[in-house]
This record gives structure tokens, sequence and C-alpha cells, in this order.
């Protein structure tokens, strides 16, 4: 039809929904369930159909699948979509969450319930649209257009210091961005055009990669966040709503991660070389000092703020050590990280809205009078530090093993931040959940309720499910990273041999 | 001696013909019929500049030199015209439901709008420096009447006579810079320029270009030649200031676009120079000095300037990609223009028309279709994709990556940050802000022009193809 294909489905899916959400009139009880049921349809029926293309995609291909493209720009900047192994992964994480904060946000929001409604759609597309977009002035597009909808969702429906949030959000982000944007052009000037296909193919000048790849890391690091650009994060993710903590925590900061795998490593190899030991050192000053940070927390939203930071550390790590296991841990830490992340704000969220502080003193002794929250929780915790069973074992081990091959220093101090990880998120789930219920205001505590339960039980699920078996996810990263570190192996292991001669 | 009187071709100028004839007309019909005829003029005013238009579109494809080659009407002219005509119908219309309301319901209005955008006609297709000075003095005197046209009014006659002071004065500048030009180069034709300097800067050329340069920097408002922006922005009548800020900054840059590409095209090397330098001077003075403002009308004045700026940044590139994003650049400027002012004429409670952005304040509740698509216009300005301003920037910026320069493309982009600071507070302001009092709500015209504005910087990047495939066609008419 039109030659349009699942990947647009995907795209337009979304903004349909918004549209008929912006069409409903007043702000009578009836239209406001009208408009939650029509964004929980929407978002479901997205992630049907991203399950229909996770069903018509081979695996076993690294090449890009289920293509299509448009008339644009010019002959040589088009609109283009495809996914292949590392992206569809994040294509249906994305899907996946969604519904998820659609349910989350089901009572807590109160004003313009609408407007909401339709800025989480129109992200959701724009965050799938980076996912597929195969052109590189696309890719930025659906980038930097996702800014948007988020400076709204941190700005209206925020808490206290929403607007700094905001603001800080808004501009860090951008100024990262608008280096890379120049650093498009720039590529399209020397390639001749903006297709990622052919961008892969084509070979970048040493010293210009050099330039590249700096203007790329400006805003992936940003994005991530990498330590010391990471300051907005903590702020945004404490003001924002609960499902905005969830989509930033969970899909944003991937974006960081996925720019890496897709435009950094493959496209800059000799540059990427370079700059491997300036990624490992802000890795993993990221991992031990946000950790170190994350336990002075005060603030619950805070204190897993800094641990994603800390999380993330781990994932430029693993990408930059270009082994297979660090390359696929990473990927797979991402994708973990997206829902354990997202869970552990929706925790936040379930307490949060029935006492409306994130203050940690507040609470404690939840255990008694919420045993299915403590329970719940006790997971995510324990995925977040990285037991193994856990989701989060798998990316962080795969991770340091890839560390441990390329630079054992590296995987020796990260391990250190296994532990403060562990110190943390153990500390934090005792001062909230255990010890003896003495606040009155507690003591009229409710347990979850249906909507939370079936809000948090699909995840707890895929937490343990993906803790046993990593295989389908790590299945889908084999093909495309094997094939990355194919065409990189002219770079990488004339380096490699070059090292061990002098040794 | 005697060569036998030949009657030149009048068929590229026919769109310029039916403007100076209508003017004409209008001006009897307006003598004839009195204070009263402000409402007939008017509409035939609209009917003139339908005219114009019309014959603008039907003329056939191709360059025509025409009246001794001072007059050249090529694809560039053509779509340059086409914008400043669009700039100042809408900008007509926007103004007639003001003056009525403020009683200025005066027959010369429209008539001055009609000869301001002749005069910009001519500048765009002016092709030697006679014909140019020709054409920008006919807009810039009908234009220093229009800023005073609110007679009884203060601010309105200082900004008239503050415009028309430095106005003079930059005129001044141009005309010195053009006789040193002619004097070094011996011709006033631009190709003739082009031949006679031979690729070689002499001393002369080069002092009369920089008078050239200033000149025209004041026309379109760059650093440092901006002084009289803000001031006459913020005196002028609404109407007026869209106005000033739409169609003549079109042609001025237009304008400034030719001379430097067809006039100097051999000693870009110099001139790239100062038009880099007025262009990050504009950037960032528009970037910083706006953030100060709490005037709406002012803040625009400043955010003009950046604009400027960043529409320099292609023409620095030189190229045919440089000329080529100028095009797309204002085209997108022009049209986002037109919807903030006609946002701001909607500022209006009862009878007084008020001004300062803290009267936005929780206007997404109050008036939910007059912030959203404000919302839009400010993000498009600061070009955040997928809105129509940023492949305004993306196509200028591109040119400078081309043309290799990356310090003024850093330069630019990073201002372009900071001027978010401010747009963003705006939206900051509408969205997250306490509401104050309402507005009256927005007569149908403004609704018109406010919806189509935001729907194209809204749609833009589903069809760009139309606007980028005619610009390029455009660009390289000039080379």
């Amino acid at each position: 039809m039109f030659g349009f294909g699942i990947l647009s489905g995907l795209l337009v899916l979304p903004l349909v929904g918004a549209a008929f959400i912006l069409a409903l009139r007043g702000d009578s009880p009836a239209v406001r369930s009208n408009a939650l049921w029509a964004a929980l349809a929407t978002t479901v029926a997205t992630f049907l159909l991203s399950l229909v293309a996770w069903s018509r995609f081979d695996i076993a291909n690294p090449a890009f699948q289920l293509v299509e493209t448009h008339a644009w720009l010019a002959d040589t900047i088009r609109f283009k979509l495809g996914v292949d192994g590392f992206s569809l992964p994040f294509v249906v994480l994305t899907a996946f969450l969604m519904p998820f904060c659609i349910l989350a946000s089901w009572t807590s929001i109160e004003n313009r319930l609408k407007e909401y409604l339709v800025c989480f759609l129109i992200l959701e597309a724009t965050m799938i649209g980076v996912f597929v977009a195969l052109d590189l002035v696309l890719f930025y597009l659906m980038f930097e257009a996702g800014l948007i909808p988020m400076f709204l969702i941190i700005g209206i429906w925020g808490g206290k210091r929403r607007i700094y949030a905001s603001f800080k959000f808004f501009l860090y982000t951008l100024l990262g961005s608008v280096l890379m944007l120049l650093a498009i052009m720039a590529m399209y000037w020397d390639a001749g055009t903006t297709d990622i296909a052919a961008l892969l193919q084509h070979k970048f000048a040493p010293a210009m990669q050099t330039w590249l790849w700096l203007a790329f890391f400006a805003s992936f690091a940003v994005k991530m966040p990498m330590w010391p650009v990471h300051t907005w994060l903590p702020d945004a993710h404490v003001e924002a709503p609960t499902a905005g903590s969830v989509i930033l925590a969970g899909i944003l900061l991937k974006m960081g991660g996925y720019g890496f795998i897709r435009f950094s490593l493959p496209m800059f190899p000799d540059a990427s070389l370079y700059f491997a030991p300036l990624v490992y050192a802000m890795s993993v000053i990221a991992i031990v000092y946000t950790s170190l940070v994350a336990l002075m927390q005060e603030d619950i939203k805070k204190l897993i703020a800094y641990s994603s930071v800390a999380h993330m550390g781990f994932v430029t790590m693993g990408l930059f050590t270009m082994t297979e296991q660090g390359i696929q841990g990473a990927m797979f830490q991402m994708v973990s990280h997206g829902i354990v992340s997202g869970a552990l704000f929706l925790c936040v969220g379930v307490v949060y809205d029935r006492l409306h502080t994130r203050e940690i003193a507040a609470y404690g002794g939840l255990v008694n009078r919420m045993p299915l929250y403590a329970v719940t929780f006790m997971v995510f915790t324990m995925a977040n530090v990285g037991l193994p069973g856990t989701s989060g074992f798998v990316g962080e081990f795969l991770t340091l093993m890839g560390a441990f091959r390329a630079n054992p220093w590296v995987a020796f101090i990260a391990t250190s931040g296994v532990i403060l990880s562990a110190a943390y998120a153990l500390w934090l789930y005792r001062r909230v959940v255990f010890g003896e219920l003495v606040k009155d205001s507690l003591k009229t505590m409710q347990d979850l309720n249906r909507r939370e339960m079936i809000t948090l039980a699909p995840l707890v699920v895929l937490t343990i499910y993906y803790g046993v078996r990593p295989g389908p996810i790590l299945d889908a990263f084999a093909a495309p990273t094997n094939a990355l570190i194919a065409s990189t192996q002219a770079v990488f292991g004339a380096a490699k041999t070059a090292a061990l001669m002098v040794q | 001696m005697n060569a036998p009187f030949v009657m030149p071709a009048l068929g590229p100028v026919l769109p310029e013909l039916v403007m100076a004839v209508g003017a004409l007309v209008l001006v009897l019909v307006g003598a004839l019929r009195g204070e009263k005829s402000y409402g007939l003029v008017n509409g035939l005013a609209f009917v003139t500049l339908a005219l114009a238009a019309a014959a603008l579109v039907t003329q056939p494809a191709g360059k025509v030199l025409v009246f001794g080659d001072s007059f050249v009407v090529d694809g560039f002219a053509r779509i340059m015209k086409a914008i400043a005509l669009l700039g100042s119908a809408v900008a007509l219309l926007l103004s007639v439901d003001y003056l009525r309301r403020e009683n200025l319901t005066r027959f010369e209005y429209p008539i001055l709008i009609v000869l301001a955008t002749l005069g910009m006609m001519m500048m765009i297709s002016a092709n030697d420096l006679i014909a140019l000075y020709l054409g920008l003095e006919l807009q810039s005197l009908a234009a220093y009447v229009i800023a005073a046209i609110h007679r009884d009014n203060v601010r309105s006659s200082e900004a008239g006579l503050k415009y028309f002071v430095l106005g003079a004065l930059s005129s001044g500048m141009l005309l010195y810079g053009a006789s040193l030009v002619y004097g070094f180069a011996g011709t006033v034709s631009f190709p003739g320029i082009a031949a006679a300097l031979k690729g070689q800067s002499g001393l002369g050329v080069i002092l009369g270009l920089v008078f050239v340069s200033a000149g025209l920097a004041f026309k379109i408002s760059a650093v440092p030649f901006h002084m009289w922006t803000p001031d006459v922005y913020e005196g002028a009548p609404t109407p007026v200031t869209t106005f000033f800020a739409s169609a003549p900054k079109v042609a001025a840059m237009a304008m400034m676009v030719r001379v430097f590409i067809v006039a100097f095209p051999g000693i870009i090397g110099d001139w790239r120079q100062i038009v880099v330098f007025v262009s990050i001077a504009s950037m960032a003075l528009g970037a910083f000095a706006a953030i100060g403002q709490r005037n709406i009308k002012r803040l625009m004045a400043y955010s003009s300037i950046g604009h400027v700026g960043f529409a320099l940044v292609g023409l620095a590139a030189g190229s045919a990609q440089g000329v080529n994003g100028v095009i797309i650049y204002m085209a997108i400027y022009v049209v986002m223009t037109l919807g903030t002012f006609a946002i701001i004429l909607g500022m209006r409670r009862g009878d007084t028309y008020v001004e300062t952005i803290d009267d936005l304040a929780g206007l997404s509740r109050t008036q939910p279709f007059m912030a959203y698509a404000f919302g839009a216009i400010l993000f498009s300005l600061t070009g955040i994709p997928p809105l129509a301003g940023f492949f305004a920037k993306f196509y200028v910026f591109a040119a400078a990556i081309e043309a290799k320069l990356f310090a003024l493309a850093v330069i630019g982009v990073v201002t372009s940050v900071v001027s978010a600071y401010y747009y963003l507070r705006i939206v900051k302001i509408m969205f997250f802000d306490e509401p104050a009092e309402s507005f009256s709500p927005l007569t149908p015209t403004l609704k018109a022009v406010i919806g189509v504005s935001t729907a194209a910087i809204l749609f833009f990047w589903l069809a760009p193809a139309p606007l980028v495939s005619a610009a390029n066609a455009a660009a390289r008419s000039l080379f």
C-alpha cells in the first residue's frame, strides 16, 4: 500500500492516537476515561505491531531489514526506515514500556490529562523514529524532536523545581546535539549522502574521524549521560512525573548508547580506538563516583537517577572494549536497564502517589503494610544490584568480561562499582521497606491495587526470565555485533598487532 | 545619433508596472473620495498585489535583462519577489482590524505599502547600482512614513523620525560606497563591475565595498547597524512592525546577495570577512540582548537581528548552496514572523493591545489554540526539528560546512542554543505559569493567518521538496 510498511505504521499509529485524543472535547470524567483508554489502546496496538515486526525479522541476518524508502529533502537525503539486530530490540522495548507509562499516569495526572497523553504519544513516535531511521538527517530530526514533548512533560506536570529541571534538560541536550548536526553536514559533503547504510561503507579520513567522533560524542555523552555532563539527569528525573522518569531512564538514555553503536564505532573506527582510553576513564569515574554520590542521596528518585548514570558507565565501557562480549553485554545491559530502572521508577511512583513525598526518611517498615510491594521492589532492587538470576547480572558480567580482555585495570575498578551499587541499593531498600512501622502517615498505606499489579507483574516476570534465559535478546545482537567486529577488524586488528609487537 | 527609438520589452517588468499603475490609481481614488475611502483603497490594494503576483507567476522561466541591462528578471528574482509579495499582502491583511480599532483608517496606508513593495521588487531585480538605489529609496521613503502613521502617538512619531534619520545616514553611506566602486571599476553594472575587477581588489574598491556593505547591513538590521531596530519595532504600530519584519527584510537580503554574488564574485575572500563578522555579531547580539527583554515587540526585534545573522551564514558561504540556504531561510522566516505578529496582534483585552511577555501567562489554559500555535512557532524559531525553522538553519549551516567555515558554523549553532533560552522562556510563561487575565477572542483574520502559518511550520517536514527544489533552481540562476 503506497510502499508503506510496518515501520511507518509504528511511527504513524501513536500520532493517530494523539490526533484522536486532541479531537476530544471537554474535561468531564467520561472524556478523561475515553482519553486514557484511547491512549492505552494506541500504545498496546503499537506494541503488538512491533511484535509483528519482530516476527518478520530474520535474526541471523546482520543487514537492515523491513527497509522502506520515500522521497524527501533530496535524492541523497531520503526518508528511509529500517531495522537491524541493534535497533529492533529498542523499538520493541519502547513500544513495550509505553503502556506502563499510561497505566502509571491513570490517576496521578489530574490537570490537563489530554495534553499529557498527546505529549506521550508524540514522544513515542519520535523515540521509535530514532531507532528506525536509516538516514542521518531523519535520525537527527527524530532525536531532537523528542525534546519538545519531554520539555513540556517535565515543565507542566513535574514537581516543585520543574522549570529549572526542564530548562536544564532542554538546553544541555540541545547544546550537545547541535554539534552533531554540524558533523552530519560534514559527513554529507564528504560522502555525498546521509543514507546510514551507505555511510557504514564509507571510509572517512582518520583526521576527519577525530572531529566527527568528538561532535557525535558531545551529543551522545550528554544523552547517555556520561560523567561529567550527567548533572541534568538527576534534576530531570526527580522533577518529572513518574511516567516521564520511566521514559527518560528506559528509552531516552538508551539513545546515547544506540548512537555509539550505530555511528561512532562502525563509522569512525580509528577515532574510536584513539579515544577508547578517554571513554574508559569517563566510564569508570561514572561507575565509582556516581555510585558514591548515590549513597548520599536522601531522595529516592535521585538515588535511582545516579544509579542509572553508574549503569550507563558499564554500557559505554562495554561498547568501547570492541569485543564481542563487551558489545553484546552493553546492549543487553541497556535493554535490561530499560526494564529495571523503568520498573524502579514505577515502584517509587506507587508510594509517591500515596504519600506525595520522595524523601527516603519519610518511609520505613513498609513491608508490614505492603508485602506485595516489598517483594516487587526487592526483585527490581536485586536486578539493579546485578544479582545472578536477574537480567541485571547478564549485562554487567558480560561488559566486565569484555573489559577484562581489553584492559584488566578498567575491569578491576569497574567491578568495585558493583559492590558500591549493592551498598546503595540494599541500603535504600532497608530504609524504605524494612524496620519498624512507626510513622503515623504510613499506617494507613494500602498495598498494590489491581492496576499497579498489572503494571508491575509483567516487568517482574521479564526481569527474572531474561536473567535466566538471556538468549533471545543476545541472539538478536549477535549477528550485527559479529558484522561490526568483522568490518572494523582491519583497524582494531592492526592496532592489536602493533600493541603486541611493542610488548 | 538618430537611432530609432526602440520600445523596451515590457513583459519582464509587468508585475512592477502593475504595481506602479495600481499605486497611482489608488492615490487618485483616495484623493477624489477623501478620508472615507480607506475600505475601498485597501480592497484595491489587495487587487493590485494579487494582479502583480499573477503577472509574476505567469512569467516565463529564464533570465531576461531589460532597460539597458539595469533590470534583471531571473529565477532568483522571481522567487524572492513572490516571498516579498506574500509578506506584504499578509501584513496588509493583518493591519485592517488594528487600524479600525485604533482609528488609523487613512487611505495612505495601503498606498504606501504598495509603493514600498514596488520598491522592494525593484531592489530585488536591480542589476546596477543606480537601479538598486532607486528601489531602495522608494521602499525606504514609504517605510519612514508608515512608521510614523500614528501621528498623534509620541512613540510612533519617534520611531518614524529615528528610522528616517538613521536610514538617511545609511543611504548616504551606501551612495558614497557606490560612488567609490564606480570610480574604481568604471561602471555601475554588476556584471560590469565583476568583469572590471578581474578578481583583483584594490584598496579603493574595498573601501567602497565596506561602505556599500554598511548601507546594506542597515537595511537588513544586522549588527553593528542594528540600533534602530528595537526602537522602531517597539514604537511603530504593530501592523507596521509586522510589515517591517517580513517583506523588506526579504528584499534587502535578496539585494545584498545579488550585490555580493554578482558584482563581487572575484573578491569573495575580501567580502567574506565582512559578512562573517556581521553574521557572528548579529547572531550573538540577537541571542544575548533578547534575554533581558520583557516587551514582546522589542524581543522580536532582537530575535530578527539574530535571524538575519543566521541567514548571512548562507551568504558567507558564497556558493550556490549558500544562496539556496538564504532563500529557504527567508521564506521560512517570513512565515514564522507573520505567524508571530498575528499572535502579538491577538494580545488584546477589550480595546487595549498589550505587549509584555508576562501578559501571555497561562495562555495554554485560557486560549489553547493561540498558545499551541505560538509554542510551535517559538520552537521553530529556535530551530528544533521537525519544525520548519530547523530546515532553514539546516541549509545555511550545511552551506557553511561545505565552504569550510567551521568556526562560523560552530559559533552559529552555539548562539542558537543561547537563543533557545529566551524562546523557551516564552513557552514557559504560556504553559507552566498560572493564567493571567484572558485575551479577547481572536478575530477570524488572525485565526486564519495563525492557523495557516502554524500548519506550514508543523507540516513542512512532510513535503519539503517543493520549496527546496524551487530554491535550488533559483540559487543556480545567479551563478
